[in-house]
C-alpha cells in the first residue's frame, strides 16, 4: 500500500481524491451466474476492485473425517491473484489472507442455515481478481449473491463495506490511496433484514463517537448494497424463466 | 483456507444452562461479575537471555512473550523505520486443543491483532529504532507463546506483549567504519521508546449477554465475541470480531463501553508490574 505524499485526500468543498462525497459508494456492479462449473458464482465490483467468488455444495466433504454430523463444514478462501496488486503478490497464502478467510467464513457460519446439510461441505471460494481497497468486504458481498446463486438456503442476504477516516474525516468505501495514508480502516459485514453484524474490525483509532456514526454510515451503505443485491437476483431468475 | 472447527471441546449442554441461567443473576461459574476480568499477574524480567520478557496470568491462562532485537535492514516505504513483527505460537503444551505445528489461523489472526494495536498506534517509536535511516534498523521481535489455555488469549498475549516491551532494553553495539553495526549482547542498556501503552479487552456474547474475559467454557458456549483495543486515554485503537457469530449494532456499542472501563483494570496491573520492576 503506498503512501500518496502530499496529495490531498479531501479538498474544501470535501470531495475526496477520485470526487466522491464523504458518503459515497464508487460505481457497484454486480454478476451472478458468471461460471459454468461452481453451484453458484458472482462478480462483484466497487470501482476498480474486482471480486470473483464461486460456491460448491452442499457436497460430501473432500476429506471425509472433517464432517460434522449435525451441520455443514463451511471451507472459505479468500486469495487475492498475483496480479491484483502494484507489486505482484505471492500466490502462497499471507498471514493476512489467512485471517481474512477466517474472519469471511465466521461471517457466514451464522447466516447459512448449516444445520439443513449435516455431514456436507460448502465451500466459498473467493479471488481478488483486482485490488484496490475494499476487497474483504466487496467479498463478502460477492460471497453472498454466489451462495445465492448456488440455492443454498440463508437468513439473509448479507453485504459488506469499509469506512475509514482520512484527514480527520469519516468516508465511506475507501480505496487504496485512501486507505494507505488513513488514519483508520473500518470493514464491516451486516446483514440488514436480521439486523445482524456479522464482520467487523477495526485498524487505527476512533473516537467513541466517530465509531459509532462510522458504524452507521456502514450499515447505512450495506441497506443499499443488498437491495442491490435482491434486484441482481430478481434480475438473473426473472430472465431465466424466459428462456 | 478456513474451515469450521471439527474439533472442538464438546461443553455439554447442561454447562452451558448453568452458564445462562448463572448469568441471568448476574453470575459467573468462577465466581465474578459480568464486566470483571479474572484475577490479573503480570511479572516481566521472566527471561534473563531476552531483551524483554513478560508472563501474564489471567485465571488460569498463561501466557509467555519474549522480545528479541536484530539488526536488519528496514522496508523500502519506511526507510527510515525500525521493524516490529509479531508472531503467535500456541505450544502444544498449552492445551489438548493445539497440535504441534505451524501458526494456524487462531495462532495467526491472534499475533496480528496484537501487531495492528501495537502498529496503529506506533505504541512502540519506530523512527526511534533506526541505527543508519534507509539501511540500518532495530528488528523487534515479539514472540507471544501461550503456555496454558483456558480461554482470552487475546487480553493475556496483548498485556504480556506490552508488558515485555516496555522491559525490553536493547543491546549496545559499535557502529564500524564499514557501516557495519556489531551487537554486543551482553550489555543492554537502552530502553525502547514507548509512546503510547495498548491493551485490549475481550468480550464475549453468551446469548443476550456480554461478558468480559471470557473463560473457556464460556469461549465455547459464547455465540461470538469482540475484541476492542484502547490507549490509555480511551480512545478506541482497534476491533476484532473474531469467532462465528453476529452482533448487532447496539451490542457493540455496549461492548465498545464495557471495554472501556474493564480495561482500567488491567492498566493497572500493567503499571503495577512495570513500575515494581524498576
Amino acid at each position: 500500500m503506498g503512501k500518496a505524499i502530499g496529495v490531498k485526500l479531501i479538498d474544501e468543498l470535501g470531495r475526496r481524491h477520485d470526487g466522491r462525497l464523504p458518503d459515497q459508494m464508487r460505481p457497484v456492479k454486480m454478476r451472478i451466474n458468471v461460471l459454468e462449473n461452481a453451484d453458484g458464482s458472482a462478480l462483484v465490483e466497487y470501482g476498480r476492485t474486482r471480486i470473483l467468488a464461486a460456491v460448491y455444495g452442499p457436497r460430501e466433504p473432500v476429506q471425509k473425517f472433517m464432517a460434522l454430523p449435525d451441520r455443514a463444514l463451511l471451507r472459505v478462501r479468500y486469495h487475492m491473484a498475483p496480479f491484483s496488486t502494484e507489486e505482484r503478490k505471492s500466490p502462497a497464502p499471507s498471514r493476512r489472507e489467512i485471517e481474512l478467510s477466517k474472519v469471511i467464513r465466521e461471517a457466514f457460519e451464522d447466516i447459512i442455515l448449516v444445520k439443513y446439510f449435516p455431514r456436507t461441505a460448502i465451500d466459498i471460494f473467493l479471488e481478488v481478481l483486482q485490488a484496490d481497497g475494499g476487497t474483504r468486504t466487496a467479498a463478502v458481498t460477492a460471497a453472498s449473491l454466489a451462495l445465492a446463486n448456488a440455492g443454498i438456503p440463508m437468513k439473509a442476504l448479507v453485504a459488506g463495506v469499509a469506512v475509514g477516516k482520512i484527514e480527520g474525516q469519516l468516508v465511506l468505501d475507501v480505496d487504496e490511496i485512501e486507505d494507505g495514508s488513513g488514519e483508520a480502516d473500518m470493514p464491516v459485514a451486516y446483514a440488514p433484514d436480521i439486523e445482524k453484524i456479522t464482520l467487523f474490525q477495526l485498524n487505527g483509532v476512533l473516537t467513541r463517537e466517530e465509531l459509532e456514526r462510522g458504524l452507521d454510515m456502514a450499515l447505512n451503505a450495506i441497506r443499499e448494497l443488498v437491495e442491490l443485491e435482491k434486484r441482481t437476483l430478481k434480475e438473473e431468475y426473472v430472465s431465466t424463466e424466459e428462456v | 483456507m478456513s474451515l469450521t472447527p471439527f474439533k472442538v471441546p464438546i461443553v455439554p449442554e447442561l454447562r452451558k444452562n448453568t452458564i445462562l441461567s448463572l448469568l441471568a443473576k448476574g453470575l459467573r461459574t468462577s465466581e465474578r461479575d459480568l464486566v470483571t476480568p479474572r484475577i490479573v499477574r503480570v511479572k516481566t524480567g521472566v527471561i534473563e537471555r531476552a531483551e524483554g520478557s513478560a508472563q501474564v496470568e489471567l485465571g488460569n491462562t498463561k501466557v509467555l512473550v519474549g522480545v528479541k532485537t536484530d539488526v536488519g535492514a528496514p522496508f523500502r516505504d519506511t526507510p527510515d523505520e525500525g521493524v516490529i513483527t509479531v508472531n503467535a505460537e500456541l505450544v502444544p503444551l498449552a492445551s489438548p486443543l493445539f497440535e504441534p505445528g505451524p501458526p494456524d489461523e487462531n495462532a495467526i489472526e491472534l499475533a496480528r491483532v496484537v501487531d495492528r494495536s501495537i502498529r496503529e498506534t506506533n505504541a512502540v517509536d519506530r523512527k526511534s529504532l533506526a541505527i543508519i535511516p534507509g539501511s540500518k534498523v532495530w528488528v523487534i521481535h515479539v514472540d507471544i507463546y501461550v503456555l496454558d489455555h483456558d480461554g482470552n488469549l487475546f487480553d493475556a498475549s496483548m498485556l504480556a506483549t506490552m508488558a515485555a516491551l516496555m522491559d525490553t532494553k536493547l543491546p549496545d553495539y559499535e557502529e564500524l567504519e564499514t557501516g557495519e553495526i556489531i551487537l554486543d549482547r551482553s550489555k543492554k542498556t537502552m530502553p525502547l521508546k514507548i509512546n503510547k501503552k495498548v491493551l485490549t479487552v475481550n468480550i464475549a456474547k453468551i446469548g443476550d449477554y456480554l461478558v468480559v474475559d471470557p473463560d473457556l467454557d464460556e469461549e465455547t458456549v459464547a455465540d461470538t465475541r469482540i475484541v476492542i483495543a484502547y490507549d490509555e486515554e480511551g480512545n478506541i485503537v482497534g476491533i476484532q470480531k473474531s469467532g462465528p457469530g453476529a452482533m448487532t449494532r447496539e451490542e457493540i456499542l455496549k461492548a465498545v463501553d464495557i471495554g472501556r472501563e474493564a480495561v482500567k483494570i488491567y492498566f493497572k496491573s500493567l503499571e503495577e508490574a512495570t513500575t515494581s520492576a524498576e
